[in-house]
């Protein structure tokens, strides 16, 4: 298994102008990794629905590359998303699943199929340029450079150690560095030239 | 029955869309709007995006928006029913400007109606919100624009209901 930020610190290194779009506790994590906030967006207003607005992002912005850090819990709940996707086609989209095998955020509740269902998999047969899964660091440190150069639709299922939160949501610590979803927007179209 | 004229026709549907600047037309078709979505399809101004659950059309049509482009929705009531979620904290919570078409199945000018998917479609919008519009027929079409006005201007998510009571977009 991999420390979601161990991982994320790769990625980061390798982002260049790329928007990356976190979700759940994806989030947090992220936020403790990235260099370039206003090209960051959390997204987590409708759960499961970060990787389809990726692909609407993707095929609005065609020369940048976009990365979703999905949750598997939300990947789940919208599966469909990597039919939508696949038949789109977008060359510039990396689809990462957070695979952690529970709903961290809400307390760590197993997801359906934990641990049996192939996320790669479905991806794959759903019709993805390319689907790899990890669950060593140095693996995917090994391949990450090439896989973020591949045309998309990429998708990467990393096996991570499960960060799960039990504080009441009421006592919960913000990020120091978190922004609303609505904020960070306003950055990212100043950034990308569209506001 | 006598058969009528079609009274909505789907062509106007396309010069509204043209008309709006709109560059992707997201969509779960139904059968009303068969017709259409073949004319969209072949229309090369418009990038059909087809999904396959009209909860991803919000988020899709989000990303295009913040990515500069101009989409709309293109879903049935049933469709917006399953988008609940995704028109709360998307849509509405995000304050973007998303025109969603939504095929008003079951509806009737008389208002009886067996079919629940209408009898819930008013009250579904009152509850989230949504600001709607109603398009029976041809000369109603410039509702379509007042809400791409509306949206852009507000930064709100509308409704346009298609209300075709005999015919949908059929040919
Ligand atoms: C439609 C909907 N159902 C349930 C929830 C409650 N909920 C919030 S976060 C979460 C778990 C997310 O799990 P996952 O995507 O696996 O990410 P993780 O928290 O493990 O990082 C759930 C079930 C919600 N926000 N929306």
């Amino acid at each position: 298994m991999i420390e979601q930020r161990e991982m994320m610190k790769v990625v980061e290194k390798l982002r260049g102008d790329a928007i990356v779009l976190p979700t759940m506790t994806g989030n947090g994590a992220w936020l403790d990794v990235t260099q370039n906030q206003d090209r960051d967006v959390s997204i987590g207003g409708a759960m499961g629905k970060a990787s389809t607005f990726a692909l609407g992002l993707a095929m609005a912005q065609p020369d940048t590359n976009i990365i979703v850090f999905d949750g598997d819990g939300s990947l789940e709940m919208n599966l469909g998303t990597l039919a939508t996707i696949a038949g789109k086609k977008p060359k510039n989209l990396y689809h990462f699943v957070l695979e952690n095998g529970v709903y961290g955020t809400t307390g760590g509740q197993p997801i359906p199929s934990a641990g049996e269902l192939s996320f790669a998999g479905i991806a794959r047969e759903a019709g993805y340029k390319a689907a790899y899964e990890f669950d060593d660091l140095e693996e995917f440190t090994l391949q990450a450079d090439s896989i973020l150069n591949e045309e998309g639709p990429v998708f990467v299922c990393i096996k991570i150690v499960p960060e799960v939160q039990n504080e009441p949501i009421g006592r919960r610590k913000r990020h120091p560095k978190a922004r609303p979803t609505k904020d960070a927007l306003v950055a990212l179209r100043k950034e990308i030239g569209t506001s | 029955m006598a058969s009528q004229q079609a009274i909505l026709n789907p062509a106007t549907m396309i010069e509204e869309f043209k008309k709006n600047g709109v560059s992707h037309v997201v969509a779960l078709p139904d059968s009303e709007t068969n017709f259409l979505y073949e004319l969209m399809d072949a229309e090369s101004s418009l990038d059909v995006v087809p999904v396959a659950r009209e909860g991803e059309t919000m988020a899709v049509a989000a990303g295009l928006i913040v990515g500069g482009k101009r989409p709309v929705c293109l879903i049935q009531n049933t469709g917006m029913f399953e988008s609940g979620d995704s028109i709360r904290g998307i849509a509405v919570d995000l304050g973007l400007p998303i025109v969603m078409i939504v095929g008003y199945r079951g509806w009737t000018r008389h208002g009886v109606t067996p079919d629940s998917a209408a009898r819930f479609t008013e009250p579904y919008m009152d509850a989230w919100g949504l600001k709607y519009y109603l398009v029976e027929r041809d000369e109603d079409a410039d509702r379509i624009s007042i809400a791409f006005e509306e949206a852009y201007e507000n930064n709100t998510p509308i409704v346009v209901l298609i209300g075709d009571e005999y015919h949908g977009f059929n040919r």
